[in-house]
């Protein structure tokens, strides 16, 4: 019963078809719809659909996300919620002290990179996080991709779920977008290629053994079979960025932020769905 | 001539015959005007048994992580990203062939293929997969007798096969 949404749409078409997992609808937990394809949004006029990187995951791996019993990143996010009420630093402060609840930060996944008036600059969650941590908790600011921060990245993304990506393309983030836009089309690398090349040219295509998707965000941090961890966008990118046989930029680097506002805006109308499985 | 002109050219010293000369340097290759090359690399026949394990070898040209090519069926996951190859010597010439290996942008611009036998030039080049940086000129993908190899395997890839 748990996966009846799943089942029922995969059961009527062909059981063997790629097509049948690109029809199958997310529903996490029974009544939690996930908008897993959408018309792109108007800034991305290269393509008519946007889709997120469930869409190309075999059906097994795509069930496990449509229950938190069996996405392995949940666990996590609750690790992340007993950091979130533990007071660190010499503020002797929590996240909670601040915000209350996890769940009052529903809405805030959706609109990250987002611009930051008083620091003049766009900001990631990470960013965000130990912000909060250095200036208000007087904390020790987490790794950029270390397991604290994924973990809390998750637990962000969690209580957004279903919520559309939505973030801010003009106003003072317009030069970060660009410079994230001209990186996402650069073929880097002795492999010269671009993000575009597997992503936007290819997607639904196999390149040897992998199902390309187009690389959306909208799942991070997404859980990884492959190495059985919470991964960051930022490690992803550094990923995709290696295997084209170049000199990667490092997590937190403002190319990568840049990368990132633009990659989540080609997302724009997908829901949030971290913590999400994946290959 | 074409040949010996370009020998002298990069100062090849001549170890008793021409085909045991250095190969033509990634530099060196003389692009055609629709981007073949028609001389060999290094002006020893290619091997097309050696071709074939590069063709599938993940670290050499992983030809088929793009594209299917039926007589390499027993080879797992053939990629949908180029053309197939089945017949492509019906095609196309050996010489062109070469130049498709060694840099197929000199036949298809804005091809997403990569370059084989290419040192330079290269946005942020790195040290094979390792995510660090790599100073140019790098060591081509491909070795010169490792891109007649797989010209050599491309050639049996006709209709009769
Ligand atoms: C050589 C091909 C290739 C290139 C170039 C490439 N990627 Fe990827 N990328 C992949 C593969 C393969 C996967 C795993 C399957 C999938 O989700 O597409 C992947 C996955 C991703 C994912 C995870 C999507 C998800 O839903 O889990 C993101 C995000 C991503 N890539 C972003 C990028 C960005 C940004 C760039 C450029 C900096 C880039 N990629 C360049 C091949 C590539
Ligand atoms: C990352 C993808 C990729 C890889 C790897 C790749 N190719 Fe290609 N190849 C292409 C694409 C795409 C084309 C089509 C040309 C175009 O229009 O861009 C192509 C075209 C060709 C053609 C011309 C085919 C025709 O019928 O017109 C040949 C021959 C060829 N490739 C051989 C090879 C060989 C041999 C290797 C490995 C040494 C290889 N390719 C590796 C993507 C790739």
């Amino acid at each position: 019963m748990k996966h009846y949404a799943l089942s029922a749409v995969l059961g009527l078409a062909a059981a063997t078809s790629a097509l049948a997992q690109e029809e199958a609808q997310l529903v996490i937990n029974g009544d939690l719809e996930i908008t897993t394809r959408a018309p792109a949004p108007d800034h991305l006029d290269r393509l008519s659909e946007i889709t997120s990187g469930w869409v190309y995951r075999s059906r097994e791996t795509q069930e496990l996300q449509a229950d938190d019993f069996d996405n392995p990143g949940m666990i996590f996010v609750d690790d992340a919620r007993a950091a979130w009420a533990t007071a660190e630093g010499a503020a002797e402060q929590s996240c909670q002290s601040c915000h209350g609840d996890p769940e009052e930060m529903a809405g805030v996944r959706p609109v990250y990179p987002k611009w930051n008036e008083d620091a003049g600059e766009v900001r990631t969650l990470a960013m965000q996080v130990n912000d909060c941590r250095e200036t208000r908790m007087e904390a020790e600011p987490w790794g950029y991709t270390s397991g604290d921060m994924v973990n809390m990245e998750a637990l962000m993304a969690s209580v957004s779920r279903g919520m559309p990506i939505n973030v801010a393309i003009d106003g003072p983030v317009a030069e970060t977008l660009a410079k994230g836009e001209e990186l996402y089309y650069t073929r880097f690398g002795q492999l010269e290629l671009s993000c575009a090349n597997c992503h936007e040219d290819n997607y639904d295509n196999n390149i040897r053994s992998d199902h390309l998707s187009q690389g959306q965000i909208n799942g991070f941090p997404v859980y990884r079979l492959k190495n059985a961890r919470l991964n960051a966008t930022h490690s992803r990118f550094r990923g995709c960025v290696r295997d084209t046989r170049a000199e990667t930029f490092s997590a937190g680097s403002p190319e990568f932020v840049a990368l990132e506002l633009y990659v989540a805006s080609r997302g724009n109308g997908l829901s949030v769905e971290g913590p999400s499985v994946r290959n | 001539m074409k040949h010996s002109v370009k020998i002298a050219a990069v100062g090849v010293v001549f170890a008793g015959t021409a085909v045991l000369a250095d190969p033509v340097a990634p530099t060196e290759v003389a692009y055609g005007d629709y981007g073949e090359v028609e001389t060999s690399l290094t002006g020893t026949p290619g091997d097309p048994a050696a071709g074939e394990i590069i063709m599938v070898d993940r670290g050499k040209g992983n030809c088929i992580a793009c594209h299917q090519v039926t007589a390499l069926e027993q080879y797992p996951f053939h990629g949908e990203v180029g053309p197939t190859l089945d017949g492509v010597a019906d095609r196309w010439t050996e010489s062109d062939l070469r130049g498709l290996v060694a840099n197929a942008k000199m036949v298809f611009p804005d091809t997403m293929m990569p370059a084989f036998y290419k040192s330079e030039g290269y946005i942020r080049p790195g040290d094979g997969y390792t995510g660090s940086a790599a100073e140019e000129p790098l060591e081509p993908i491909l070795e010169a007798q490792e891109v007649e190899d797989v010209v050599a395997y491309l050639m049996t890839l006709n209709e009769a096969n």
